[in-house]
């Protein structure tokens, strides 16, 4: 399936000037009884008297080990449904990070100096280049970020894992044939 | 002579059915999936889209536990939306439900280990970031996101980027009064929140050697909160004895073709670790958290740190609490016993120790949660379930419950409650609610005593 290739943006910033941001503060379980991925935007740090939104940002700045605790990709839905395409942090959580990039949301980690610095300016602008790989701040310098090659190859061409994935189906099989007599046995579940 | 390797590249080594390239991650196959009905309807909803079926039907099994309330009343209307989504997606695609009313029903990560779904050297995933749980018995089980588990119901497989190892060698035993649940807080105090980002974590050596495989999966269900992708114990003859005879456990030949195996999964002398912690069981005591980080813990004797920036001085805020202050002693309202944390048999059994002739202080709510039917019907053949009405208590249905304040049972705002569970976040067991993260038997010590208190003093 195709969808928006993400390639470079400029937005403005909000901040969040906390670490350890778990995705229980990004999205509260109890706005996890839907079955879509709609309407999530709206509640998004639902219970923080100092959320940062409603404000029109773009990006999103907070500090390190942002997205950790639950595997919820509702935290992701609830970013993008605001309007967040990106989010900046010194260091993110595992499951988040990839959730992130499952969606088209840039997770950058940046240098924790850039962090500091965006972090007292909210509402600046900056530019997220994911062809570059670079973090334009407001002073136009650049900082640059990581992400895995295969990741940012798919946020470039629109692409997504699982169209990989079942393009593997050869590959797949043959695993099992392998598999089903050598080390792993089949493990069916019976009913 | 090959290099020696580690439990988890020997269990990763099977599992790639193609290896990484420079361009894209290994492709990982996923011999166990489990789902559950929160994370699952958007997947379920994607392959319907895109016209894709469940590969491999037969390798999922599915359950309810988040939403589905424990007091015994109907799930409200969203809830059972949720409900009817997996039931449906389930019966679509032929795969095996563990659903409300089944004696199989309960938290994901107490059913698969209780039912022999989940066996050495396997991978697992789940849409839950505790499936690390399931690392106890020598598998790669982790946690991940709806979108991957899409990918796993369509082709069994996930793309994956290899993560580190991290070898945490536990020496000593622990003390009696001291669990596992406390040594996971004092680990996660050591190497912080975000201590093993990135990487996979072997716990290893005498203290672990000596945990019950329920204790096991106490300490590699909190691998996450210390930022692990997934926590892993060898398997062994404690884990062996636990396996044999279980529903989906192999059996006759089969059995013994398969521990043949799973002991050729330890890691090799020598092998190589990218990060390595210590800590001595002997020198525990039992832990208390105070923060809203799970890394925020100190021994039941100590007290709040004075100094640690920003983040303390919000999570004091939050919790009402100043630095300097000692912990034991201080007044709390709830106390939750339960989650995929310490909601095992072993567990109960150790709250009962401690309620067992004395009553739950007055103004405290005590509510314990068995984590499956089956932990529900064991503890009641044990006359538990008595015991802790007895002392005040409430007995519950199977669930999350309070772990998660999305099924009806939360804090209510300032609130201070003893958990059992695994994250003490803001706002976690409800809004405003201020959790303080314990071991059942410092749970149960709280609810009798009112306060914070040294569960020791009372099992003597």
């Amino acid at each position: 399936m195709r969808r928006d290739p993400v390639v470079r943006f400029v937005g403005r910033t909000a901040v969040l000037p906390a670490e350890d941001v778990d995705t229980d503060q990004i999205i509260p379980a109890r706005f996890l009884k839907g079955t879509t991925r709609d309407g999530l935007g709206a509640h998004l740090f639902a219970d923080r008297t100092d959320a940062p939104v409603g404000t029109g940002a773009a990006v999103l700045v907070a500090g390190r080990n942002f997205g950790c605790g639950s595997s919820r990709e509702h935290a992701v839905w609830a970013l993008m449904g605001h309007g967040f395409r990106a989010v900046v942090a010194p260091s993110f959580a595992d499951i988040f990070f990839a959730n992130a990039l499952q969606n088209g949301l840039v997770p950058v980690a940046a240098p924790a100096a850039a962090c500091a610095a965006l972090g007292q300016v909210p509402g600046a602008v900056v530019a997220v280049d994911v062809q570059a790989l670079t973090l334009t701040l407001p002073d136009q310098s650049a900082v640059a970020f990581a992400l895995p090659p295969f990741a940012r190859h798919c946020l470039l061409e629109g692409l997504d894992d699982l169209s990989f994935l079942v393009s593997q189906e050869p590959s797949i099989a043959a695993y099992e044939r392998r598999a089903a007599d050598s080390f792993f046995p089949d493990r069916k579940v019976t009913p | 002579m090959s290099q020696p390797r580690t439990l988890f590249a020997k269990v990763w080594d099977a599992h790639v059915v193609r290896a990484a390239t420079g361009d894209t991650p290994a492709v990982l196959y996923v011999d166990l999936h489990l789902l559950h009905e929160v994370t699952s309807p958007q997947a379920f909803q994607e392959l319907r889209e895109r016209g894709l079926r469940v590969r491999r039907p037969e390798r999922s099994v599915a359950t309810m536990d988040h939403s589905t309330p424990t007091d015994g009343s109907p799930p409200d209307a969203q809830a059972a939306a949720q409900i009817a989504a997996l039931e449906q997606s389930c019966r679509e695609w032929s795969i095996p439900l563990y659903a409300m009313g089944d004696a199989r029903q309960g938290i994901v990560h107490v059913v698969g280990p209780e039912q022999g779904l989940t066996q050495p050297g396997m991978t697992i995933v789940c849409g839950d970031s505790h499936t690390s749980t399931h690392g106890a018995f020598g598998a790669l089980a982790f946690g991940i996101g709806t979108s991957q588990v899409a990918q796993v119901l369509a082709t069994q497989c996930l793309l994956a980027e290899a993560p580190r190892t991290f070898a945490v060698d536990v020496g000593g035993l622990l003390p009696e009064g001291v669990t596992a649940k406390d040594l996971a807080l004092a680990l996660i105090a050591q190497i912080g929140a975000a201590g093993a980002t990135g990487h996979v974590i072997e716990y290893r050596g005498p203290a672990v050697e000596a945990l019950s495989m329920e204790e096991r999966m106490t300490v590699c269900n909190m691998s996450i909160e210390a930022g692990a992708r997934a926590g892993m114990v060898a398997p062994d003859d404690t884990t062996f004895a636990y396996l044999e005879g279980r529903p989906q456990a192999p059996r006759g030949a089969q059995w013994l073709s398969a521990m043949e195996r799973w002991r050729g999964l330890a890691s090799d002398a020598g092998a190589r670790f990218d990060t390595e912690a210590a800590l001595d069981a002997s020198s525990l005591e039992p832990m208390v958290t105070f923060g809203t980080s799970p890394g925020m813990a100190v021994p039941i004797s100590g007290a709040v740190p004075t100094a640690g920036g920003p983040a303390l001085e919000r999570a004091l805020l939050y919790m009402g609490l100043t630095a300097g202050q000692r912990l034991a002693g201080h007044p709390i309202d709830v106390v939750f016993i339960g989650s995929c944390t310490n909601a095992r048999l072993s567990d109960l059994r150790l709250a009962a120790r401690v309620f067992e002739g004395r009553q739950v202080a007055r103004g405290v709510r005590a509510l314990v949660v068995p984590g499956s039917q089956k932990v529900k019907r064991d503890a009641e053949a044990e006359g538990l379930d008595r015991l802790f009405r007895a002392a005040g208590a409430e007995w519950r249905e199977p669930g999350c419950s309070m772990c998660i304040a999305m099924n009806g049972d939360r804090l209510e705002p300032g609130q201070y409650a003893v958990s059992t569970s695994n994250r003490n976040f803001e706002g976690r067991q409800g809004s405003g609610g201020r959790t303080f993260l314990a071991s059942p038997l410092t749970a149960a010590a709280a609810a009798v005593t009112g306060t914070i208190s040294d569960p020791r003093e009372l099992l003597q």
